[in-house]
């Protein structure tokens, strides 16, 4: 449609001037001005959507989940070099840097507590087929975090939901020593980010958390912290 | 006369083709774990069957071999005799934390189910398995993820000893070597599973000197899946 109507514009202008010299004028000069109407700017779509995060874990917050959409790639991986904001997360649920690195992005609002749920809202606009990851801390460990890598949202049309469980993986950033001076969760309000880098270095599965009453001794954890996979359970919806 | 032959030729083809298509395929295996190492890896492609392992059953004994040694002669042999093909040892020797290793396979007709075996270290017969998985044939990309298994042929004493098959303790390679404690007592009770079972974990304790285990508790223990097999069927 915005091309007939530049058309149509184009050639009112050429009809002009001769209209004009048929009028026998010798200082009319004909002139032939193409004038380029641009087409009008759609209007943005939005595109959005509903993460709703379950805590599954018996005794591990989850700190406010970071939602970002991004394009091809991977903002974490198991067995990639973890990047600084990942390490923010997984060390202290900080997650402000790590919602920087995409096209779009929310954070949750507060920690999510054993046995209860956030659903945060995204809008990307014009994108259907963003990648989405989402990266959150189990409170009470050292670098432990959970989440999903780049997953396509062009499988959801308007209305989809898709529903997965997630297990716990380990930054690689912090050893697990468990102790009172590093968990940064309630169980012990240690440290949180710290950007020295003292273990594997490489993003893994978690091993779990073993406690003091399992046998680590400088640990400030009990059973009431201990997990298994999965710990969270998301459901994405595609909402517009 | 001629004629004849090489019509019944691309009959046969075309049937064989439909029941049983040989694959050019690569298999990768990734070590998901925080602190666990692979030995040599066998991934054999093998007719629907044929069979490495079965849960609920006794290990043969080149599983044994495998899982409280690390060494896939035996399984190598079994493959062989099987007709199967086979990836042997990708990683070309151990597979250490999150690290990666693949191979390709022309496989032969009738040779549809992938199976991938290899022992976790620190254990004294831990496995990660892959039992029978039907090898799709629409070209693409496909993962597993894998659990840790129990051989159920030795006690898990979770300390250092033999990889011999039926001598007790855990085979301690180089790397291994120096993050592992000594002078553990043992960790009581015997497996109560003779068979192929997934495995409890490992326990593990705080000590470098004495304690139960010989295992780091804070290191070498896992939570499942343990490892991730993307298969390309090309």
């Amino acid at each position: 449609m915005p091309n007939l109507i530049k058309h149509y514009k184009k050639v009112l202008l050429l009809a002009l001037p001769l209209a004009l010299s048929a009028c026998d004028d010798d200082d009319t000069r004909e002139v032939i001005v193409e004038v380029e109407v641009p087409a009008p700017e759609p209007t943005p779509v939005d595109v959005s959507y509903e993460v709703t995060v379950v805590n599954l874990t018996n005794g591990q917050p989850v700190s406010p989940p970071a939602i970002v959409l991004h394009a091809d790639g991977n903002l974490w991986a198991v067995g990639q070099v973890p990047s600084v904001e990942l390490e923010r997360i997984a060390e202290e649920g900080s997650s402000e840097s790590f919602l920087t690195l995409g096209l779009a992005s929310a954070g949750g609002d507060g920690p999510i507590t054993p046995g209860d749920q956030q659903t945060i809202s995204v809008t990307i606009e014009d994108i259907t087929d963003a990648k989405l990851t989402i990266a959150a801390m189990l409170g009470n460990t050292n670098d432990a975090f959970t989440g999903i890598n780049a997953w396509d949202l062009s499988q959801l049309a308007v209305g989809d939901s898709w529903t997965t469980t997630r297990p716990a993986y380990d930054a690689g950033t912090e050893k697990n020593t468990e102790s009172a001076a590093t968990v940064p969760g309630p169980a012990a309000s240690g440290e949180g980010f710290n950007p020295t880098r003292d273990d594997s270095g490489f993003i893994s599965m978690h091993p779990g958390v073993v406690s003091f009453d399992d046998g680590l001794s400088t640990s400030a954890l009990t059973v009431e912290h201990k997990f298994d996979n999965p710990v969270i359970r998301i459901q994405i919806t595609r909402t517009e | 006369m001629k004629r004849i032959n090489i019509l019944s030729a691309a009959a046969m083809l075309a049937l064989s083709s439909q029941q049983s298509l040989a694959a050019d395929i690569s298999v990768e295996i990734q070590n998901l774990t925080h602190g666990l190492y692979f030995t040599p890896i066998a991934a054999v492609v093998h007719t629907p069957d044929a069979s490495l392992f079965e849960v609920g059953e006794a290990a043969s004994t080149e599983l044994q071999m495998m899982a409280e040694g690390g060494s896939i002669d035996g399984i190598t042999t079994l493959a062989t005799a099987a007709g199967a093909d086979m990836i042997a040892n990708p990683a070309g020797g151990l597979l250490a934390p999150t690290m990666s290793a693949s191979g390709d396979v022309m496989t032969t007709d009738g040779n549809l189910m992938l199976s991938v075996v290899a022992m976790i270290l620190p254990s004294n017969d831990g496995f990660v398995g892959l039992d029978n998985w039907e090898i799709p044939t629409e070209a693409g990309t496909y993962t597993v993820l894998l659990n840790a298994y129990d051989a159920g042929t030795e006690a898990n004493d979770e300390l250092r000893g033999s990889g011999e098959p039926g001598m007790p303790g855990m085979p301690v390679p180089p790397p291994l070597d120096p993050l592992l404690g000594t002078g553990g007592s043992g960790v009581a009770g015997a497996d109560t599973n003779a068979t192929v079972h997934i495995h409890r974990g490992n326990i593990g304790d705080d000590s470098m000197a004495d304690g139960t285990s010989d295992v780091n508790n804070a290191v070498h223990r896992w939570l499942n899946p343990v490892a991730k097999v993307t298969v390309t069927v090309r």
